[in-house]
């Protein structure tokens, strides 16, 4: 069974078509990287994904349970409240300017959600917190406020948090864009660090080599389609003139 | 008149005053989130009617309205005014106006509020109530906190309104004293009292302030 399903998804902004009917599927475990010219609408595929956004039609499905979906009449249904509830905790999200609460000290970014969300009891999410912050290089910040953060560690503790929740995939969009180049580094290393934790990973990234070297597959977007998608050598070294001439902008490859 | 019976009649008043200030507050800060949320409601009817309310709280003067909610009843409904009234409609009269001041001081901070941090709340689970009390709220209450103080501070001397339906508070008592005893001591000891009735907001709003001030 597909982790996540996507089938001819279509969405519209005051009448600009900016995802046209786009399907695609991602196993569990699998890592996929969405590649593509900004404005080519892969923001809002990755906000459709996490029902950020509402679709115009198509399906949305998680572990064959189905999210949305157009009934006969082109109208959107939802699955009832409580289904949706569950179905949301299969994945999480990390944004491009990481959207920490900036109240909450970094431990209890990472571990309201499980306790009060996910009624964990105090001293399991504590834990784990702990782990997080150790895997993400940032056992000392546990206490600190996020302001009192450089932008990378600020991300990082955002995929902490985003992991706490234990979702089976994870999405990113354009995680280190926000950041000075210099800091890239530290959070591309972290995501790939989570490759070994079995979680699915969707990441719309503009670092080719990073997507280059981490994915299963890559996704090349265009104007709102696919325009091509396989397995990263197969996409580098394609022969499709827009990817290429997309692909050609990145010199460092 | 002895000095200590003019200040025992000035202690009454001002009692009365801080009676006025304390319930305003208590009922105005609560009632002003609800109207704000009606301000921001996206039922046309509710809204508009809501935006009537604020305009008309901000648009005339208080002591207008405290003159309105005080002979309203006998105008309209034929309704016997009694002496204790008096007090109530200051007290309502204060509440639905400071009500209106502060839901639009609600509304500013809320919509203030980055699109990010309720995505990000969705995120993690967090329901709408959830989210409210626990993400915004705490972040809107820093926002808009100068802004309050300054209501605050109004308020303290806005109380003294309430003279013009005979409300005895400190300023009214003030008043009497000064013109049955011809001397303007009243009005210097009522000119302290409000002054430093500010002081000590002014100084317990700094303290809140700066009990927020471990994060930006
Ligand atoms: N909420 C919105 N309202 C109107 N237009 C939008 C909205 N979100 C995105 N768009 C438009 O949709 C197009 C695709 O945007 P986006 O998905 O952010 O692209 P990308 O992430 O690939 O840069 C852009 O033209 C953008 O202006
Ligand atoms: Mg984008």
């Amino acid at each position: 069974m597909k982790l996540l399903e996507m089938n001819h998804v279509k969405k519209s902004f005051d009448g600009l078509e900016v995802i046209k009917d786009i399907s695609l599927s991602v196993d569990e475990g699998e890592i996929v990287s969405v590649i593509g010219p900004s404005g080519s609408g892969k923001s809002t595929l990755l906000r459709c994904a996490t029902m950020l956004e509402t679709m115009d039609s198509g399906e949305l499905i998680y572990l064959g349970k189905k999210a949305a979906w157009s009934d006969g009449t082109g109208k959107m249904m939802y699955a009832p409240k409580n289904e949706l509830k569950k179905i949301r905790e299969n994945y999480g999200l990390v944004f491009q300017n990481f959207n920490l609460f900036p109240h909450f000290s970094v431990m209890k970014n990472i571990t309201d959600a499980p306790i009060s969300v996910q009624k964990r009891s105090r001293e399991e999410a504590y834990r784990l917190g702990r782990e997080l912050l150790k895997k993400m290089g940032l056992e000392d910040k546990a206490d600190a406020y996020p302001c009192q953060l450089s932008g990378g560690q600020c991300q990082r503790v955002a995929i902490a948090r985003a992991l706490a929740l234990n979702p089976k995939i994870l999405f990113f969009d354009e995680p280190t864009s926000a950041l000075d180049p210099e800091l890239t580094g530290e959070v591309l290393k972290v995501i790939k660090s989570l490759a070994d934790l079995h979680i699915a990973m969707v990441i719309v990234t503009h670092e080719m080599a990073f997507a280059r070297e981490i994915s299963d597959r890559v996704i090349f977007m265009a104007n709102g389609v696919i325009i091509e998608e396989g397995t990263p050598e197969n996409v580098f070294a394609s022969d499709n003139e827009r990817t290429k001439s997309f692909l050609g902008r990145y010199k460092n490859l | 008149m002895s000095l200590g019976l003019m200040v025992s009649q000035l202690a009454g008043g001002m009692f009365v005053s801080i009676q006025i200030f304390l319930v305003t507050l208590i009922f105005s800060l609560p009632l002003g989130m609800i109207v704000a949320f009606g301000r921001m409601s996206k039922k046309p009817l509710l809204q508009g009617l809501v935006k009537a309310y604020i305009s008309i709280m901000r648009g005339t003067p208080l002591m207008l309205q405290l003159m309105v909610v005080y002979f309203g009843p006998y105008y309209l409904f034929k309704i016997k005014i009694t002496n204790s009234y008096r007090l109530w409609a200051a007290l309502i009269g204060f509440v639905i106006n400071y009500a209106a001041y502060f839901a639009e001081i609600y509304r500013g901070g809320i919509q203030s509020m980055p699109v990010g941090q309720y995505e990000a709340a969705k995120m993690l689970g967090y329901g709408k109530a959830r989210t409210f009390f626990k993400i915004i709220l705490p972040q809107v209450i820093k926002r808009i906190l100068p802004s309050v103080t300054n209501e605050v501070i109004t308020l303290v001397k806005d109380t003294s309104l309430a003279f013009t339906i005979s409300v005895l508070e400190m300023f009214a008592i003030a008043k009497a004293l000064a013109s049955s005893q011809t001397s303007l001591l009243p009005f210097a000891a009522a000119g302290i009292f409000y002054y430093l009735f500010n002081l000590i907001v002014a100084v317990g709003m700094d303290h809140v302030e700066k009990s927020l001030s471990y994060y930006q």
